[in-house]
């Protein structure tokens, strides 16, 4: 019997094909949609928590407050005793400093005269330590356009961008004009040993990365950071613990009424990343639930179409002998068929197009380049485990429900209503 | 009337719903049918004769009396036995074949015997025999389509003959058939009528099928108002 069902659905296009089309496309849908925002929203958490939020920060209270001005008057003092404490209570995390700063790059001619001047982000990370994992953290040797990573002091990464805009070559020496963490002026020069570019259009249009031990040496930081940042080993933010080194930190060094005590904040809680979280989630489950109520409303007007279409062979089933109620239930087993055969069409169309978009992404930095946000400016999707059965489950169901509900019309008609139907 | 009653009539009323009244189609009819008659009714459109057949198929129910066929009272059938009764013993010829499109000729009239659970080769002997009997062995792997309407019709009664049940119901089977073709299937019926002893009963205002029937029941407005037995119909 199911040999012969089969065999109708394959030879009867108008019952099978658009329902599978239906399906495949919704399916389809789903299962990219959902990949692509989660890579996206993946990505921009990645991104952040690496070049801005880690895993866990910890600041000033008082920097905390006003950290978008990067107040380092405000900064983290006796930090190597810190340190020394957080690798010890904390060693599931690494630990790293950080120093952010802003300035004026001045590019002198070949006299030393003054050629062109520009804004800059100034970052200062731990290049020079053996084994440092800063340098992979910022992905640096993928975003380097020419020359190399920083080996001694004194050596610094600028954009690409501010490079070639101001003719700078790898070698060249630039000043970098700022104030110390007490309010001097200060300058610095540092000698360019490679230009980066990493996609995003904040850190690409003028920043200059440094050694962590330049920047404290220039900005009279010495022993001092604008913030301590903290990643899980293996890489992945996990919330529960995050919250407890949280909240172990907080209790043990964090004083409410000392605005220069440290204070540890998570991810999710910084620069609104946990709503971006819980908005991925929540689209994800939206457009899961859209498309099963849109998917069964239009699978169940195609069926109650091929039911009304197909009232002659109903008819004819009947008076040959089979039950209604058999009758209804075969036209389920086809849904199941028709669900099962679009939902892995779509899943794996969804699937391939995810991973395709994984590994090439989109390149949106021409839309993004005035975007101020921390958003990376190629777009990626992210192949999971959950795209396998986010699009495969509702599309069997939404066939199954849609044909069910239109089968109701045929199967509550008076048998010799359908079979009167038959001599029309 | 020969031999005993397989299908037995007494006091049949059955009454439909039109708007907030009620329409009677059948009014107190009484008739038997017995084994291997080739009985026809006769009359006009709205005099009852589908709706007769319907409910000697089991497809609607009485409203009164009772209606026993083989032996069983067709109002007391469950939905389950109703199309036990129709898959074994009863098979069913319409006016406009009503062959399934997207199956071959072998593949519409094996379906009935998929619903008996036959195994491959029983269905296999049984179909090509069916087939024979209507001559279209040559045509088993054609579609509906691809056939002439006389073709259809002996396909459609193929599908009818192949459970070997012990009554036929064909409604206006000759209908959509010219004069040529409307013989030949009455021809392939009455011998197969004649063979296997199987009774048929047509619903009918056809004169070519009326010549081959050995009783007529006239209906007229539900009633039937003649019961004839023709000695000399064809063969």
């Amino acid at each position: 019997m199911i040999k012969f069902l089969f065999k109708g659905i394959l030879r009867d296009r108008s019952r099978s094909l658009l329902p599978v089309i239906v399906v495949t496309l919704g399916v389809f849908l789903t299962v990219f949609m959902s990949g692509f925002m989660k890579g996206v929203y993946g990505d921009i958490t990645e991104l952040n928590a690496k070049f801005n939020t880690g895993h866990v920060k910890i600041l000033t209270r008082a920097y905390a407050e006003i950290a978008d001005q990067i107040p380092n008057d405000l900064a983290l003092t006796d930090v190597k005793k810190l340190m020394t404490k957080l690798h010890a209570d904390y060693p599931e995390m690494e630990w790293v400093q950080r120093i952010h700063t802003g300035g004026l790059l001045d590019v002198p001619d070949s006299v030393g005269e003054t050629r062109g001047q520009g804004q800059v982000v100034g970052t200062a990370i731990d290049f020079l330590t053996p084994g440092t994992t800063e340098v992979e953290r910022m992905n640096i040797p993928k975003s380097l356009v020419k020359g190399s990573i920083p080996t001694k002091q004194g050596e610094a990464l600028i954009s690409d961008e501010f490079a070639t805009r101001f003719g700078v070559s790898t070698g060249d020496k630039l000043t970098f004009f700022g104030s110390t963490m007490n309010g001097s002026m200060t300058f610095k020069t540092f000698v360019v040993s490679g230009t980066l570019k990493f996609g995003n259009s904040i850190l690409d249009r003028g920043s200059i990365f440094m050694d962590i031990r330049d920047a404290q040496l220039a900005l009279d930081m010495d022993d001092a950071a604008s913030e301590v940042l903290g990643y899980f080993k293996d890489g992945i933010y996990n919330d529960l613990k995050a919250q407890q080194v949280e909240n172990s930190f907080n209790s043990r060094f964090s004083k409410k009424d000392d605005e220069f005590s440290p204070v540890m904040s998570r991810l999710v809680e910084q620069q609104g990343l946990g709503d971006y979280l819980k908005l991925a989630d929540s689209a994800n489950a939206i457009m899961s639930f859209i498309f099963i109520v849109a998917m069964s409303i239009v699978l169940w007007n195609t069926g109650l179409l091929g039911g009304l279409r197909r009232y002659s062979e109903f008819g004819i089933r009947l008076a040959l002998g089979e039950e209604k109620k058999h009758i209804y239930f075969t036209t389920i087993y086809e849904a199941v068929l028709i669900g099962l055969i679009g939902s892995v069409v779509g899943t794996a169309l969804g699937l391939g197009l995810s991973y395709f978009m994984q590994s090439h992404g989109l390149d949106m930095s021409k839309i993004a380049g005035n975007v101020g946000m921390m958003v990376p400016s190629v777009y990626r999707a992210e192949v999971t485990p959950g795209l396998f059965y986010i699009g495969f489950f509702p599309g069997l169901i939404a066939t199954v429900l849609g044909n069910g509900l239109a089968g109701f019309a045929i199967y509550k008609r008076r048998t010799s209503q359908l079979f009167h139907e038959l001599e029309v | 009337m020969e031999n005993d009653a397989i299908i037995k009539i007494e006091n049949l009323i059955k009454r439909f719903p039109v708007g907030k009244t009620e329409f009677t189609a059948l009014k107190n009819v009484n008739i038997s049918f017995g084994t291997g008659e080739f009985a026809g009714l006769v009359g006009p459109s709205g005099s009852g004769k589908t709706t007769l057949l319907n409910i000697i198929g089991s497809l609607d129910s009485p409203s009164e009396g009772e209606v026993i066929v083989l032996g069983k009272n067709v109002s007391l059938l469950t939905h389950k036995q109703s199309a036990v009764l129709r898959n074994r013993h009863i098979g069913f010829i319409f006016q406009t074949y009503n062959l399934l499109p997207v199956y071959s000729v072998y593949e519409n009239v094996e379906f009935a015997l998929l619903l008996q659970n036959m195994s491959g080769s029983e269905r296999k002997k049984a179909v090509m025999a069916a087939l024979e009997w209507v001559g279209l062995t040559e045509k088993v792997k054609s579609r509906p389509s691809m056939l002439s309407g006389g073709e259809c019709q002996r396909v459609a009664i193929a599908r009818s003959m192949v459970k070997r049940p012990e009554i036929v119901l064909a409604d206006e089977p000759t209908a959509n058939l010219d004069s040529s073709n409307s013989h030949n299937i009455l021809q392939t019926m009455k011998n197969l009528n004649r063979e296997l002893n199987t009774t048929f009963i047509f619903a009918t205002h056809d004169e070519k099928v009326m010549k081959y029937l050995n009783r007529i029941i006239s209906l007229e407005d539900g009633k039937v108002v003649k019961d004839l037995l023709m000695p000399d119909s064809k063969n």
